[in-house]
């Protein structure tokens, strides 16, 4: 998988192709601070991330933001396999710090980007990461304007780590969180869920199965500003639901809000294949991660312009009102069954392992 | 230990001395066993466990047994919609007869079991 | 999913309640013996869509469940070695021996997998000739053809690095150890439909005769479960006990006889310890003499293991049916699927796990006010 997608990468495209040809993996000495180091960042991250604040090459990055209040987020990836459909590293390293910006009600600016190579990791996989990590932040109009890079001795890491650190502005008169959930909201998903876990699943060793589910790994920001700008005052909180799946984002904020969240069960938009791949492995969709879609908890009032807003924007065309914050069973997610009975879906253990068995 | 599921067979393969096949599930795709099922051909179903197809679906039978589903109890106006359907469950519990309005049927008693479904169609 | 879907309709899943509901006149108590029945019925809420009064009792279907804690060890010890790749289906990860888990026992540099099939260690064990791979084979007849495929190829292709870790539990003679147990209270069984999708359910009628009860063959979905449940009641009702077939599309009388004939190969029969139930006679397979030498336990001398039970733990009362879980003292309290005492507990199938997370712990009024 890596290898096939790291292939169709022509390392004789980049700008100064030599220095990086000269060693087609990474050596301990792209880390250590000389002439190797600089060439990296020279020959690979200058030109694909290229920005006025990153060009100084400064010990820090200084930008102008327009005054207010900020939002930070950091977040570090270490996913397995670097590729898979639908997405990489790179992509859900940007995408992800944007999200969590996004749905604090902040509009993401400015990313860092720390990377920890492993000794011998081929250098045009490094490179399509970046690639896809500059047309991500493109994507999502942001600028990546300082970052580190680390080697690691073989067998003391996984190919590449990274970490993306953001901030952003928050949005005057917004005001959103967790603990804001009122009983009578009703709650959305922005789209499918499950689409990320499964696209993972599909291509870890010992699982795998074909399938066209491809990781929804996407930056929401701009589906968010729709919303926030068609309805920013109706919006109580917004939540990407990533590892745990949507179990454990509504479990959260029931507990935070101290209120009941009650969940038809038949709403909640689920592809097809996505459920298929779940049966196969014994997996709940509710549990599974998502890359690219948000919770909303709204003022019912607000619920119907929220849903077209969502629907409108190529990223919320499966949106849908997937059920209501109540007072009943406080701090408790329940859902009604398809047999129209009730069940508690509960806070995941660890990691979901494939109910083979 | 019973996470099995029916896939439609696609392909047939052999993969050195074992008897292989491609089988769909849904939109997913995995690679099977069906040494288990020498009879199966492509196109046919099977119940898939553990990557071994271990039994052929008889989709005749399949349908019959759908059959007699929706026909039970398809006369009881009160449960037309699905809406009303699941109103009903939230209503639950009921109390088990204590005044005995829930005593059998006339003839469930000497009814067989497929013959109740066919009592609530006429 | 064709064969899946249509099965799952939940309005005339509600007709064949309602007919449940007007043919029962008496409580009445039902044994499923599978643990996949068991996460369906709890995940569907079939159970609270039954006349009050007809109970069902969850059974010890769960493989991962009834493990005995000594094989959980013995795998733990034979993980932790050098050079051995040790696969297991997912659920074993998170089952706790007496003193970790195989998911420790990866964090302290055990090689430890999980894998869909059998087939895919038999692949990993090709691909490694240097490395012992060894299969964690727990399971019912139902997954018995798979593993006993593995050892079969293993043994065709000359593998010396494969090894199964074996432990097949049987679902008949544990309707016996139940049916006999003192106390015991269940009333009729709902037939595990994919055990006896390989198994046949010849071995059935007997059992109906001797204890008197009606077995029904069942599938998974909630159309066959409530099915399965509606024939057990009109069995009892009239006083009633034989053998019937609710899962027609799968299961024939005979099984399937292909894997049969593979599973006399490979195995025979063998005492065998059920955790939390002891041990019942003739209730397990192992492999036989031709086989032996692709026994992990055979090949990996394992010594010196200290097996030592919670004392607080009541998994094996759970798994007979004289509890419900949450009857158990350390039920939410000191056995959670976060920190579990028991294999009921652990995997999603166990029956503690299945009402800790579906919420059996909720009162009927809470969960009434939910969904609307």
């Amino acid at each position: 998988m890596t290898t096939d997608t790291a292939a169709t990468i022509d390392l004789s495209t980049w700008s100064c192709p030599l220095p990086l040809a000269d060693y087609p993996e990474i050596v301990m000495g792209h880390g250590g601070g000389g002439k190797l180091g600089n060439e990296l960042v020279e020959h690979l991250f200058l030109p694909a991330f290229r920005n006025a604040a990153l060009e100084n090459l400064g010990d820090a990055a200084v930008f102008d933001l327009a005054s207010g209040r900020l939002a930070m987020s950091t977040d570090s990836f270490v996913v397995q396999p670097l590729f898979f459909p639908g997405g990489s590293i790179g992509a859900l390293a940007i995408n992800g710090t944007v999200n969590d910006l996004a749905v604090s009600g902040a509009e993401p600016k400015f990313l860092s980007a720390s990377f920890i190579l492993e000794e011998g990791f081929p250098l045009a996989q490094l490179a399509a990461i970046v690639q896809e990590m500059s047309a991500a932040a493109k994507t999502a109009g942001v600028q990546i304007v300082t970052g580190d890079t680390k080697v690691v001795e073989r067998g003391h890491g996984d190919g590449v780590y990274i970490n993306t650190t953001g901030v952003g502005l928050l949005r005057a008169g917004i005001s959103v969180g967790p603990a804001l959930a009122e009983p009578g909201d009703a709650i959305l998903v922005s789209g499918t869920i499950g689409d990320h876990g499964m696209a993972i699943m599909s291509v870890r060793e010992g699982l795998e199965f074909e399938s066209q589910i491809r990781s929804d790994c996407a930056a929401l920001n701009g589906l968010i500003a729709n919303v926030l700008s068609a309805a920013g005052g109706a919006v109580h909180t917004m939540r990407d639901p990533t590892r745990g799946g949507l179990a454990s984002t509504l479990n959260e904020i029931a507990s935070a809000s101290n209120v009941g969240i009650a969940l038809d069960e038949r709403a909640i938009p689920v592809r097809p294949d996505v459920r298929s791949a779940c049966e196969l492995l014994g997996l709940d969709p509710v549990y599974v991660a998502n890359e690219g879609k948000a919770a909303f908890i709204v003022a019912p009032e607000c619920a119907d312009v929220v849903l077209s807003v969502l629907q409108a924007h190529p990223l919320g065309r499966e949106a849908a009102r997937i059920g209501t914050v109540t007072t009943d069973h406080p701090r408790m997610l329940v859902a009604r069954t398809a047999m129209g009975a009730n069940r508690v879906i509960a806070i995941p253990v660890g990691e979901q392992l494939p109910r083979i068995c | 230990m019973c996470l099995a599921i029916p896939g439609r067979v696609e392909e047939i393969t052999s993969d050195g001395p074992i008897r292989m096949g491609r089988v769909n599930f849904g939109g997913v795709v995995k690679k099977v066993c069906l040494d288990y099922v020498p009879e199966i051909a492509v196109g046919d179903y099977a119940i898939v466990h553990v990557g071994f197809a271990i039994s052929k679906v008889d989709e005749a039978t399949a349908e019959e047994t759908l059959a007699t589903f929706r026909a039970m109890g398809v006369l009881d106006e009160e449960l037309a919609t699905e809406e009303e359907a699941f109103a009903r469950a939230a209503d639950r519990p009921q109390s088990n007869c204590p005044d005995g309005s829930c005593a059998l049927p006339d003839s469930a008693t000497s009814t067989e079991p497929q013959l109740l479904g066919k009592k609530y169609r006429q | 999913m064709k064969y899946l879907d249509e099965f799952r309709n939940g309005e005339i899943a509600q007709r064949v309640a309602r007919e449940i509901h007007a043919i029962t006149t008496r409580p009445w108590k039902i044994m499923e013996v599978c643990g996949g029945q068991t996460h369906s019925i709890i995940k569907n809420g079939i159970d609270q869509m039954l006349p009050v009064g007809v109970e069902m009792v969850h059974g010890p279907g769960c493989p991962v469940c009834v493990t005995p804690l000594e094989l959980i060890d013995k795998a733990l010890a034979i993980a932790a070695q050098p050079g051995v790749i040790f696969c297991s289906f997912g659920d074993m990860l998170r089952v706790p021996g007496t003193d970790s888990d195989l998911f420790q026992v990866k964090g302290r540099g055990g090689d430890v997998r999980v894998v869909y099939s059998p087939l895919d260690a038999v692949e990993l064990a090709v691909k490694n000739p240097d490395r012992q791979v060894v299969f964690f084979g727990v399971g019912f007849e139902t997954t018995a053809p798979a593993n006993a495929m593995s050892v079969h190829l293993a043994k065709r292709r000359g593998l010396k690095n494969f090894s199964l870790l074996v432990s097949h539990v049987l679902v008949p003679p544990a309707i016996d150890a139940i049916m006999s147990s003192p106390g015991n209270q269940v009333q009729a069984f709902l037939a595990a439909g994919h055990v006896c999708s390989v198994m046949g359910y010849w071995e059935y009628p007997p059992l109906a005769d001797q204890f008197n009860i009606p077995i029904i063959v069942t599938g998974f979905e909630p159309l066959d479960l409530l099915d399965g449940i509606r024939r057990a009641v009109i069995q009892l009702e009239r006083g009633e006990h034989h053998v019937e077939n609710a899962y027609e599309r799968i299961v024939s009388y005979a099984g399937n006889l292909e894997a049969q004939r593979l599973l006399s190969e490979v195995f025979e029969t063998t005492d065998r310890a059920w955790r939390g139930i002891g041990v019942i006679p003739r209730s397990g397979w192992k492999l036989n003499a031709a086989y032996r030498d692709f026994d992990a336990e055979e090949r990996f001398h394992i010594s010196g293991i200290r097996t030592v039970e919670s004392p607080l733990c009541h998994a094996g009362d759970v798994l007979r049916g004289a509890i419900k879980p949450g009857e158990c003292p350390a039920f939410g309290k000191e056995c959670t699927p976060r920190r579990p005492l028991g294999a009921t507990m652990v995997s999603s199938e166990g029956a503690c796990a299945a009402y800790f997370n579906y919420g059996r712990f909720l009162s009927f009024e809470q969960l009434a006010g939910a969904g609307r």
